[in-house]
């Protein structure tokens, strides 16, 4: 007899999909089948039942900005969004740069609603200038380290630090974007930049770090990691990158395949955000990346901010919008894809890069770890940032109405979500 | 016309004449023994200058003296405002003062359409970042129709930091708008990233542009374009592009030579040129006061039925 069965579902994992029930107890899935029961039932008629997602960048502001986010409210959100496993950026007060940080936020997360990974910089307080002890992080579970919220400047250091990396087996996620080409920038620049007189950050900003990257990653052979690519450029890179062999894998985030610059036209800072929103052919660039594998995961960049940073003029406003509540949904509305290459972005793919593979991302099977979302294809709902368990509320996509939402969501056998309403 | 001047969009060609035609009124009350009339009468107009600016703010202000409206500055450059403040706040306790219009500067393009969300006071742009600076456009074309007649089918040459200007991105709309040919003069590097779906054309050619131009408008150049690698060096840039004395001389006689002020003498334009008699710069600056004017009391003012009760009021 098991704890729990999810039952009446559609299983949908990177094998495939099938009807059948679930059958979790202490915390792994016993058996996958028809008429399994329990001691508890969660309904899934309707529902596809997939691995739970994975966040390969979601900045979680704890420690240090715990009025606009704390781990505990960030797992909240990333449950109801259908996210089992969270990584933590180290952009935070202090920077996760050190053994004692990552424990500190290690520890929040145990205590937190999902699994939070974390990652840890790559340099010194994000400094640019000096490694982070990158193997006593390591040695605490750390499989993932980034400067994020800003790019690596220095050529020869960022050499170092993939060579030091390949040592540890740790991969680096680059935030790509060449500060002398985007400082003083705001938005994209463009037409609109041009007509709204805000300083722009030129595509090439991004594109000039990825293709150094690539070309440093040939010359070490790190694992490298672009986050949150904006540009057709960028994917033309490392589209062309992947296919000679390289040990690279790149993410997106979904207001670069749903917004354009068009949306700075209202000077609203909802919209501003790094790197930018792009153009609508960036756009359609993203999306074509998404659908034919060119990139490997979608990423919320959930990028909480307390209400009035956003009331501050568009170029001293702080970049970035909440993400983790709507990624799924946005994917499932505005992406013409099917749910197992939708999956594959949001679940397995992200927890092979984060190294979480073991536990995340599936299959549906005995004996695995019961991290699990159910979702229901069919569900609209509206958008509210206030309604949101985030502790901020800067969602760029008020009032929107989605398509596809959590109804549970199960963390290690325990149901965290049910029906929609987070358990705690 | 909107309840805000943020914008030359929120003019239009119509809304444009419309302001033109008023500012004629407005002019002949400034030419009277007693320059004032109480249309603004029980009115209250702040100054949000977040900005320093002493000639557009004194402008205004002579406006809306002569309109009879009470001012008031929120001197925010020195109160507690400063960067990392919400706007809103700032917004929110004037409007709690019960203020009718503010008329808004900052650094950061955009603000005045941000607070407009957050009041429901008028609000007049007097300038946002590289925005727009829309009273300066306004005043700009009624000079040049008060020197002209019309802009229709003028050849108007904008010369210079296009890129970094407010008054260039509302003076184009607002050339345009009312029919005129603009023609931008600048380095590349001075240009906006681009210019699509700008009704302008292009040149890098100052002689050539000054040998079709109806009007040459300079605008200031400021000397950190030159430090942020803008351009090579001020001395090269007046060579190119400044209206040298050489080049004054050579214009058609009734070519109009503007500037929106403060000049840089010798750099945009050289020492002797503004004292022509086709310079209209401090032209430019007596309808800055009526312009604005018409821009506040249509704002703020009854509205309707202007031209009668302007006459009644004059009894």
């Amino acid at each position: 007899m098991s704890d729990l069965v999810i039952k009446g579902g559609t299983v949908v994992d990177a094998t495939g999909s099938r009807t059948a029930d679930v059958a979790i107890a202490a915390g792994r899935i016993v058996a996958v089948g028809d008429d399994l029961s329990g001691d508890r039932t969660l309904d899934a008629g309707g529902c596809f039942v997939t691995p739970g997602l994975v966040d390969l960048h979601a900045h979680l502001r704890q420690p240090g900005n715990e009025e606009a986010e704390t781990v505990e409210s960030a797992s909240r959100a990333a449950v109801l969004g259908g996210f089992t496993a969270v990584l933590a950026m180290p952009n935070t007060t202090p920077a996760i740069d050190s053994a004692s940080v990552v424990r500190e936020v290690q520890t929040l997360g145990e205590a937190s609603l999902c699994d939070i990974e974390v990652a840890g910089t790559i340099t010194v307080g994000r400094n640019g200038e000096q490694l982070s002890p990158m193997g006593e992080m390591a040695d605490l579970g750390v499989k993932v380290f980034t400067d994020n919220g800003q790019g690596l400047q220095d050529d020869r250091l960022m050499r170092r630090a993939m060579e030091y990396a390949g040592g540890l087996g740790v991969t680096l996620a680059q935030h790509p974007e060449n500060e002398s080409l985007s400082e003083g920038g705001h938005m994209h620049e463009g037409a609109m930049s041009s007509v709204l007189g805000i300083p722009g950050i030129p595509a090439e900003a991004e594109e000039l770090m990825v293709m150094r990257d690539v070309t440093l990653c040939r010359l070490t052979g790190a694992k490298v990691h672009f986050q949150h690519l904006s540009t057709a450029g960028s994917i033309g890179i490392v589209s062309a990158a992947k296919n000679s062999g390289l040990s690279i894998t790149a993410e997106i985030a979904p207001h670069h395949f749903t917004l354009t610059d068009r949306c700075v036209e209202s000077y609203d800072s909802l919209y501003k955000v790094n790197p930018p929103l792009r153009t609508a052919q960036d756009v359609a660039a993203v999306r074509l990346a998404l659908a034919d594998s060119v990139v490997d995961a979608i990423t919320s960049d959930h990028a909480p901010h307390e209400p009035h940073l956003k009331e501050l003029p568009f170029d001293e406003a702080p970049c970035g919008m909440i993400g983790l509540e709507t990624a799924l949904a946005l994917a499932m509305t505005e992406l013409d894809m099917d749910i197992g290459a939708l999956l594959a972005l949001l679940s397995w793919q992200p927890a092979a890069i984060a190294g979480i593979e073991h536990c995340h991302g599936g299959p549906i099977a005995p004996g695995r770890p019961a991290n699990i979302a159910v979702i229901d294809p069919a569900a609209t709902w509206v958008v509210s940032g206030r309604e949101m368990a985030s502790r901020s509320s800067n969602t760029p996509y008020e009032g929107r109405e989605l398509t596809g939402r959590v109804r549970h969501t199960i963390v290690h056998g325990e149901p965290m979500v049910i029906d929609g309403e987070a358990q705690r | 016309m909107s309840n805000h001047l943020i914008s030359i969009d929120d003019l239009g060609a119509e809304g444009l004449t419309e302001l033109l035609d008023l500012s004629d009124y407005f002019l002949e009350v400034s030419g009277r023994r007693i320059p004032k009339v109480p249309v603004l009468r029980g009115k209250t107009i702040a100054w949000l200058f977040w900005e320093d600016s002493t000639r557009t703010r004194l402008s205004f202000e002579t406006a809306a003296k002569r309109l009879s409206a009470d001012t008031l500055n929120f001197n925010v450059s020195s109160s507690s405002v400063k960067k990392g403040e919400s706007l809103r706040d700032t917004v929110e306790t004037i409007g709690a003062m019960g203020i009718d219009g503010i008329v808004v500067r900052h650094a950061s393009a955009g603000v005045p359409r941000q607070i407009s969300q957050w009041t429901d006071a008028a609000i007049v742009n007097a300038g946002d970042g590289w925005h727009e600076h829309p009273t300066q456009a306004l005043l700009d074309c009624y000079t040049i129709r008060q020197e002209r007649g019309s802009l229709a089918g003028l050849r108007i040459a904008l010369v210079g930091d296009i890129k970094h200007s407010r008054v260039a991105r509302s003076n184009v709309k607002a050339f345009a708008a009312l029919g005129a040919e603009v023609t931008l003069v600048a380095p590349p590097t001075l240009l906006p990233p681009t210019l699509d779906g700008w009704p302008v054309k292009v040149t890098q050619d100052m002689d050539e542009a000054c040998a079709h131009a109806d009007v040459v408008y300079l605008l200031r150049m400021q000397l950190e374009r030159q430090e942020e690698s803008l351009i090579p060096s001020l001395r090269e840039y007046t060579s190119r592009f400044g209206l040298t004395s050489a080049r004054a001389r050579a214009l058609n006689p009734r070519t109009l030579v503007m500037h929106p002020g403060p000049m840089n003498r010798g750099v945009e334009i050289a020492g002797d040129v503004p004292d022509l008699a086709n310079a209209v710069v401090t032209n430019q600056v007596a309808n800055g006061v009526v312009t604005r004017m018409a821009v506040l009391y249509q704002l703020l003012g009854s509205g309707a039925g202007l031209v009668p009760e302007l006459e009644v009021e004059r009894v």
